[in-house]
C-alpha cells in the first residue's frame, strides 16, 4: 500500500505543480510595451531556500521560492515550500497560489489557496488570508490566517543584514500556530512550532546566484510536541545547511 | 545617412553660390540591432545606422528636413526629436503623435528647422533608448554661432548597462534596491560609530529605517559603463585640438537614469548654451548635466598635452574619461572618483510634507547627531564654498521641512537647504547652477502667467512606482492647455529623487528671477524636497508628451499627455 500511496502522491504533486505553474508560465510572456508610460506586466522568481540540510539522523533537500507576475496594482504569486528526505519521502510540500494587492505604502494584502501535500500524511487545503510587506527598520514580515477544518496562523520575519554590499547575513523566523487538532498530522490545537534560520550568503553573479551556508532549527511546542514524543519522534531538529539562492 | 552627410556641405555651398532658397535636406536613418562593446562587456542593443557610435544629424536653421527612418527591428520603434519645435505629428511619440514605426517600415518625418543649437533624438518606444537608440542633433544658426570656435565636438554621454532596459525595469519592480550596490553596511556602521559615536550612528540608522528609505538611494541603476560618443574610458573618445584653439563641446546627457558631473581638469568651461538656447557666457569649473539636458561649453586648451573630459555620475558609482589632445592616440589622465554622497533629511523634506507621518518615529532624532553622518565632506575641498546655504539650523524639524530652494550658496539654489546632493567642484571652484543661466536674448516677451498648474512629483520608492499627483499615466486625464496662454508650472518634488521633467513641443522657462532673461530649456531637473517654477508660452497646438526623462520613471507612469486646445487664428 505504501508504494502505491507514494506513487499516487507523486503524481498528485506533479499534477498540482503543473496546475499551479501553468497559468503563471502562460502569463510570463515578454514585456511587450506598445506605449511608453504604460506600466507593463512584469514577473520574477526568487528562492529564499534551496538547500541541503545535514541533520543528526537524516539529511534532506529543502526549498522555498516565490514566482510572481503582475503589475503595480495586482500580483499573482505562486509560493512553494518543501523538504524531501534524502532517499525518502517529501516530508513537507506546501504550495500556495495567491492574489496580492497593495494595501499601504509598504504592505500587500493577499488571498489565495494553499495546498499541503506531503507524503505519508493526509492532504490539507486552506484558504489563505494575510498581509506581507516591509516593516520599519527593514524587517520583511508576513502573517496569514489559513482557513479550513484545520485552521492555523502562520507568520514569518526575515532581516537581511548587509555585512558588505555582497555578503548578507539573514536571520529568519517562521512560526505556525494550529487552531484545531489534526491528529492524523500529529498536530494539536495551540501546539505551535517554529523554524529559526541563520544564513550567510554571497552574491556571486549579480543578484541572480547567491550561494550560502547556515543553520536551521525547528521545534514543536505544547500538544503537538506531546504527540511527537508519544510517537517516539524528536520535537526539535538542528541542521546545518548549504545552498544556493536564485533570483530571476 | 552617410552619403547625404558627405554631399550635404557641397550642396549647401552650391546652393549658396547659386542663390537657391532654403536647403531642403533628406536624411536616412536605419534603426538596427547592433552588438554593443564597451570594452568591459558586450551585449545586444539598438543602434542608429548600424553603429553604437551615436549618429549626429547636422541641420541648418531654416532648413526643411525630410528624415526617412527605416525600422530594421522586430518590434515597433519611433524617433522623438528632443527639444525641436515642430508640428506635433512629427514629434515621434507613439500613442500621442503617431502610431509608431512598424517592423520593416520606413517612416518619413518632415518638418522645418526653426531653431539652432544642440539637441538630440531618441526612440520613444519601450526601453529602446536605454538599449542604445539615441543620437545627436547639431543645428547651425543662420547668422553663425554667437561665440565662434575653432573646433566643435558633440560629447554625448550615456549609462550603458549590461542588462536590457526592460530587464532593468523588471528587476527594479521586483526589488527597488536591486542595483544599489552602495548601500550602507555593517562596516559603514562601525566606521560611523568610530567617527561620531555609536549612539549617533545607530540613531541615524534608526531614523532611515523608520522611513524605510536609504540615504544611498541616489541612482536607481548602478553597474553601468558610462560612454562618451559610444566609447568607454578604455575606448577613449578623443577630440583633436591645436594649442590655443577654442573648442566647443556640445554636452548631451542621453542616459537612462544617470546625472553626470562634467569637468575638464585644468581648464575653465565657458557655458554658452543650455538645451539649445544661447545663454550669457558663464565660466565654471564643473557642471551637473541632468538626464536629457544639453550644455554647450567652450574650453581653450593652451598646452600641447592631453586633457581629460571627466563625466562622474552624481551618485559617484561610475565615471568616464574622454580625451582632448593635440594628436590622436594620446590619453588624458584618469582621476579617482570622489566619495559617494548621502542623501540627508533635507532631501526627504518633500516626502514628509506629502506623506503620512504615522510610520515615522522622530522621537529619537537629534539634529546634532546628524551633522556629518548624512554628508561626508571628507573628500571635498570646501575652501571655495560658501557654507551659508548649508546651514543646518534652517532645518527645524518641529516646523516641518523647508521645501523652497535655499539662497546664497553657489550652485545650491535649486537644491533643498542641507541637501546631500548639492554638488561641489572637484577643484573647489565654481559649480554651475540654474541660477547662473541667463538667456542671451529673450525668446519671448515677459508677461505674467495666465494661470498656475501644480505638478506634484510623486512615487513609492519601495514599490518603484512613479506618478504625477499620485496618479500614473495610464489612469490619468490629459493636462489641457489653451493656445496663447502662458502657464506657470509649480513643480513640487515629493520624492527623494531628482526628476528631469521634459515637456515636448514647447519651451520651459525656468523661473530664476530674471524675467525675460530667465533661461529657456526643454528639460528641467527638480531636486528632491524642492519646489521649482517654470513658465511655458503655449504656442504649439496639438497633443504632446510631458514626463520625467528617467527612462524607468517615465516607463512606470511619471508621464502625462498634454493637449493644447485651439490654435493660431
Amino acid at each position: 500500500m505504501g508504494a502505491y500511496f507514494k506513487e499516487t502522491n507523486h503524481m498528485k504533486n506533479l499534477l498540482l505543480g503543473t496546475a499551479l505553474g501553468l497559468p503563471l508560465a502562460l502569463t510570463f510572456t515578454s514585456v511587450a510595451m506598445a506605449e511608453v508610460g504604460v506600466s507593463p506586466t512584469v514577473w520574477g522568481v526568487r528562492t529564499d531556500k534551496l538547500e541541503y540540510r545535514m541533520g543528526d539522523e537524516e539529511n534532506s533537500f529543502a526549498w522555498g521560492f516565490a514566482a510572481w507576475t503582475g503589475n503595480d496594482e495586482l500580483r499573482l504569486v505562486w509560493k512553494s515550500e518543501g523538504a524531501k528526505i534524502e532517499g525518502g519521502d517529501f516530508e513537507e510540500m506546501d504550495n500556495q497560489i495567491r492574489l496580492q494587492k497593495p494595501i499601504t505604502d509598504f504592505f500587500d494584502g493577499f488571498v489565495g489557496v494553499a495546498a499541503s501535500t506531503p507524503d505519508g500524511a493526509p492532504e490539507r487545503y486552506h484558504g489563505a488570508f494575510g498581509v506581507t510587506g516591509l516593516a520599519p527598520q527593514w524587517f520583511e514580515v508576513e502573517a496569514a490566517l489559513y482557513v479550513s477544518e484545520y485552521p492555523y496562523i502562520g507568520a514569518e520575519v526575515e532581516y537581511e543584514a548587509l555585512l558588505t554590499n555582497r555578503l548578507t547575513l539573514t536571520p529568519s523566523f517562521e512560526v505556525t500556530l494550529p487552531l484545531a487538532d489534526d491528529p492524523e498530522r500529529e498536530i494539536a490545537a495551540g501546539g505551535g512550532s517554529f523554524e529559526l534560520g541563520l544564513r550567510l550568503s554571497y552574491d556571486l553573479i549579480g543578484r541572480n546566484v547567491s550561494p550560502y551556508f547556515g543553520v536551521n532549527y525547528e521545534r514543536a511546542f505544547g500538544g503537538t510536541a506531546d504527540i511527537l514524543r508519544d510517537h517516539g519522534h524528536e520535537v526539535d531538529e538542528l541542521t546545518g545547511v548549504v545552498g544556493i539562492n536564485f533570483m530571476f | 545617412m552617410k552619403h547625404t552627410n558627405f554631399l550635404r556641405p557641397l550642396a549647401v555651398v552650391l546652393g549658396l553660390a547659386l542663390g537657391l532658397p532654403a536647403y531642403a535636406g533628406t536624411y536616412d536613418i536605419t534603426v538596427d540591432k547592433v552588438r554593443i562593446d564597451t570594452g568591459t562587456f558586450k551585449k545586444n542593443g539598438i543602434g542608429y545606422n548600424g553603429s553604437q557610435t551615436p549618429t549626429i544629424l547636422h541641420f541648418e536653421e531654416g532648413e526643411d528636413v525630410v528624415i526617412r527612418v527605416k525600422n530594421n527591428l522586430r518590434e515597433s520603434t519611433s524617433i522623438h526629436w528632443h527639444g525641436l519645435i515642430l508640428p506635433f505629428q512629427q514629434d515621434g511619440v507613439p500613442g500621442i503623435s503617431f502610431n509608431g514605426i512598424k517592423p520593416g517600415e520606413t517612416f518619413t518625418y518632415r518638418f522645418p528647422i526653426e531653431q539652432a543649437g544642440t539637441y538630440w533624438f531618441h526612440s520613444h518606444s519601450g526601453f529602446q533608448e536605454p538599449d542604445g537608440a539615441y543620437g545627436a542633433i547639431v543645428i547651425s544658426p543662420k547668422g553663425g554661432e554667437a561665440v565662434p570656435t575653432d573646433r566643435d565636438y558633440v560629447v554625448q554621454l550615456t549609462d550603458k548597462h549590461p542588462h536590457s532596459g526592460s530587464r532593468i525595469f523588471r528587476n527594479l519592480k521586483a526589488s527597488a534596491d536591486y542595483y544599489n550596490r552602495a548601500q550602507r553596511t555593517a562596516q559603514d556602521l562601525i566606521e560611523d560609530a568610530g567617527a561620531e559615536g555609536l549612539k549617533a550612528a545607530l540613531q541615524d540608522r534608526k531614523m532611515w529605517g523608520a522611513m524605510r528609505m536609504m540615504p544611498t538611494d541616489i541612482e536607481d541603476v548602478q553597474g553601468f559603463t558610462p560612454l562618451i560618443n559610444g566609447a568607454s574610458t578604455q575606448q577613449n573618445w578623443t577630440g583633436i585640438f591645436k594649442p590655443g584653439e577654442k573648442v566647443r563641446l556640445r554636452l548631451i546627457n542621453s542616459s537612462a537614469t544617470t546625472y553626470f558631473d562634467v569637468r575638464v581638469p585644468g581648464l575653465k568651461m565657458t557655458v554658452v548654451q543650455a538645451d539649445g538656447n544661447d545663454v550669457k557666457p558663464v565660466t565654471v569649473d564643473e557642471l551637473r548635466i541632468a538626464v536629457a539636458e544639453t550644455y554647450d561649453v567652450i574650453v581653450q586648451p593652451r598646452e600641447a598635452k592631453a586633457y581629460s573630459i571627466i563625466g562622474e555620475s552624481a551618485g559617484r558609482t561610475a565615471m568616464v574619461r574622454g580625451t582632448l589632445a593635440p594628436t590622436a592616440g594620446m590619453v588624458g589622465p584618469y582621476y579617482k572618483m570622489r566619495p559617494q554622497p548621502l542623501l540627508t533629511m533635507a532631501d526627504m523634506g518633500g516626502m514628509m510634507s506629502g506623506m503620512d507621518h504615522s510610520g515615522m518615529d522622530m522621537s529619537g532624532f537629534d539634529m546634532s547627531g546628524m551633522d556629518h553622518s548624512g554628508h561626508d565632506m571628507s573628500g571635498f575641498d570646501m575652501s571655495g564654498m560658501d557654507h551659508s546655504g548649508m546651514d543646518m539650523g534652517g532645518m527645524d524639524m518641529s516646523a516641518g521641512m523647508p521645501v523652497v530652494p535655499s539662497e546664497g550658496a553657489p550652485g545650491a539654489a535649486f537644491y533643498a537647504p542641507g541637501s546631500g546632493l548639492i554638488p561641489t567642484a572637484a577643484n573647489g571652484g565654481k559649480f554651475l547652477g540654474y541660477e547662473d543661466l541667463t538667456a542671451r536674448k529673450p525668446l519671448y516677451r515677459d508677461r505674467p502667467a495666465t494661470r498656475e498648474i501644480e505638478i506634484r512629483l510623486t512615487g513609492n520608492m519601495e514599490r518603484y512606482i512613479w506618478s504625477i499627483d499620485g496618479v500614473k499615466y495610464e489612469d490619468a486625464d490629459p493636462i489641457r492647455l489653451k493656445y496663447g496662454e502662458r502657464v506657470r508650472f509649480k513643480f513640487v518634488n515629493e520624492t527623494m529623487m531628482a526628476h528631469p521633467m521634459h515637456l515636448h513641443g514647447m519651451w520651459t522657462i525656468i523661473d530664476t528671477g530674471k524675467g525675460a532673461y530667465d533661461p529657456v530649456k526643454h528639460t528641467v531637473s527638480v531636486a528632491p524636497g524642492t519646489t521649482l517654477y517654470t513658465e511655458t508660452e503655449v504656442d504649439a497646438p496639438g497633443q504632446w508628451a510631458f514626463h520625467c526623462h528617467l527612462s524607468y520613471h517615465a516607463g512606470g507612469g511619471m508621464f502625462r499627455k498634454v493637449i493644447v486646445e485651439g490654435g493660431p487664428s
